[in-house]
């Protein structure tokens, strides 16, 4: 009976999801695997032995992960140095690290856009310092769009490495110095330990953040460097939609892929198994 | 005790907050500029671009489609995700763990494939007019929000207060309404506002479900940036950083910001 009734009233949230997405993401990727009525996996082959499209996919994972170790190493001292502290200080850091999570995209890349420009703040200080001769082009390269990713994900990261740093008790390095420990080897053997579930929560957040961002890439990177735009693209641009549909398909795979490999290797490197 | 390392550490995140929070105080700076390009630090002041964000066509109207999808989508979200989040906070059935993932589900699917699906089907075999797909798609990434923010606090409500009430003969739906809601109401409110700004922000649905005189203002924002390179831009962003620190101190007062460290 009372089951009957969580059934009843999680009915329409199912439903509303059932109808509106899960059904068009299944035949989105069941429409990529039929062609002329028969199952084929040909749409695929193509797509892998295309170098224009391996390209986008590298570019896209190398950039992913080049912003997934500069949030990780950026954020580990400052959110260690946070969750020690005490007072209204901690609040205030917390907030100001929340504030851009939740400002706009569309904001946080056009600031580098002003930043990185040809005539940006960058290029006019180097070359009022002497130190370049002429404007360098930084906006619309890979170099901008791992700037503007890092800076986009940098308070996911800081915030989940607190939420774990958080409930490190100062006793156990205490403890650790106490017995002869350095402060490195206490900090290796202690605290990076217990961060790893932190650690593997922002670094899932950040990797398929960056895979699958679209406005940052779009605004900061050029054109098709990555696969998120590039899906855009054949979608939009140029009406392709059994290509766009490939992409989306390869988009949702990598995703799960990469979210199941990390809980993995989280539960592998967990100290309390 | 501050000693050297500490203070190496203070130094280090004091720096990681500048670059953090400077591109976005170079964007307050350059938005009060009075030249006709992006020019840091300007040479002269004006509100002339905030003046700008009224006069060009496109902005104001598509302000007013966010706010409208935003909220109503808002609603959706709320009127389905709330006894969803209180069945699965609730109740012991089968298959819980899959309905929670995939209540979840469309934070974990990327967005711009999201869109694109619904796109495909919610717009063209469904025939769904445009703004009504706004809708449907705003509801849908709003959705685990509000079931992730309200199944948070009812799982630190005490179930016994409701039975009491049941047990004293109020009917179901009024003890849910009259002690149940009362008791997460801050809860309540801040999953409708986190779910505003993630909706109101949204670029990755709504720029597959734009049509003729359907625009949502971030895609306007897009569009413009494309084709002028001035500080009305700049303008906009400015209006909007006070929106977000607004609805953030509101935030703040419901919930304190531990709910973000504590996921």
């Amino acid at each position: 009976m009372k089951k009957s009734i969580a059934y009843l009233l999680m009915l329409p949230g199912l439903l509303f999801l059932v109808f509106f997405m899960v059904v068009p993401l299944l035949f989105t990727v069941s429409s990529t695997l039929v062609q002329q009525g028969h199952f084929s996996f040909d749409g695929y082959l193509a797509f892998f032995k295309d170098q224009y499209f391996i390209e986008i996919l590298f570019n896209t994972l190398k950039v992913s992960l080049i912003t997934t170790l500069m949030c990780i190493f950026i954020s580990f001292p400052a959110a260690y140095y946070i969750s020690k502290l005490r007072t209204r200080k901690k609040t205030i850091l917390i907030g100001l690290a929340v504030f851009p999570l939740l400002t706009s995209a569309i904001v946080r890349s056009f600031s580098w856009m002003i930043i990185l420009g040809k005539k940006g703040i960058l290029n006019t200080l180097l070359l009022h310092l002497h130190i370049i001769n002429e404007p360098i082009n930084i906006l619309y390269t890979p170099t901008a769009m791992i700037i503007g990713l890092v800076h986009l994900f940098l308070p996911l990261m800081i915030i989940s490495l607190i939420g774990v740093m958080e409930n490190i008790s100062d006793d156990l390095v205490q403890a650790a110095e106490s017995l002869g420990a350095s402060r490195f080897t206490a900090f290796r053997k202690i605290v990076f330990p217990l961060c790893i579930p932190g650690l593997v929560v922002g670094s899932i957040l950040v990797f398929v953040g960056s895979l699958t961002a679209y406005t940052t890439p779009a605004l900061l990177g050029g054109k098709q460097q990555v696969i998120s735009v590039f899906l855009y693209q054949n979608a939009m641009t140029l009406n392709d939609w059994y290509a766009a549909s490939i992409i989306a398909t390869i988009m949702i795979a990598i995703t799960f892929i990469v979210i199941g490999f990390m809980n993995l290797a989280a539960r592998k490197l967990n100290p309390k198994g | 005790m501050m000693n050297e390392k500490d203070r190496g550490l203070a130094i280090f995140t004091w720096l990681t907050f500048i670059v953090l929070l400077g591109p976005l105080v170079i964007i307050i700076i350059t938005s009060f500029g009075a030249d006709s390009y992006l020019s840091f630090p300007p040479k002269s002041l004006s509100l002339h671009w905030y003046q700008n964000i009224f006069e060009t066509e496109g902005f104001i109207s598509t302000f007013k489609t966010s706010i409208f999808v935003s909220l109503i989508g808002n609603l959706i979200a709320l009127i389905i995700g709330i006894p969803a989040a209180y069945a699965l906070s609730r109740y012991h059935f089968k298959g819980k763990g899959v309905l929670n993932a995939l209540f979840i589900s469309p934070l974990l699917i990327p967005g711009i494939v999201l869109g694109f699906t619904m796109l495909k089907y919610v717009i063209v075999t469904y025939h769904m007019p445009i703004y009504t797909g706004l809708l449907v798609g705003h509801s849908i990434i709003m959705l685990p929000f509000v079931i992730r923010v309200i199944s948070s606090s009812l799982s630190n409500f005490d179930f016994s207060i409701e039975e009491a009430a049941l047990s004293l003969g109020a009917g179901k739906l009024a003890t849910f309404f009259k002690v149940v809601l009362p008791n997460i109401r801050s809860g309540l409110i801040a999953a409708i506002l986190l779910a505003f700004l993630e909706s109101f922000n949204n670029v990755d649905i709504s720029i597959f479900i734009t049509g003729p005189g359907v625009s949502t203002l971030p895609i306007q924002m897009l569009q413009y940036v494309e084709n002028y390179f001035d500080p009305t831009i700049a303008a906009i962003s400015v209006l909007l950083m006070i929106l977000t620190a607004a609805l953030m101190f509101f935030i703040e007062r419901l919930m304190g910001f531990s709910y973000f460290t504590k996921k």
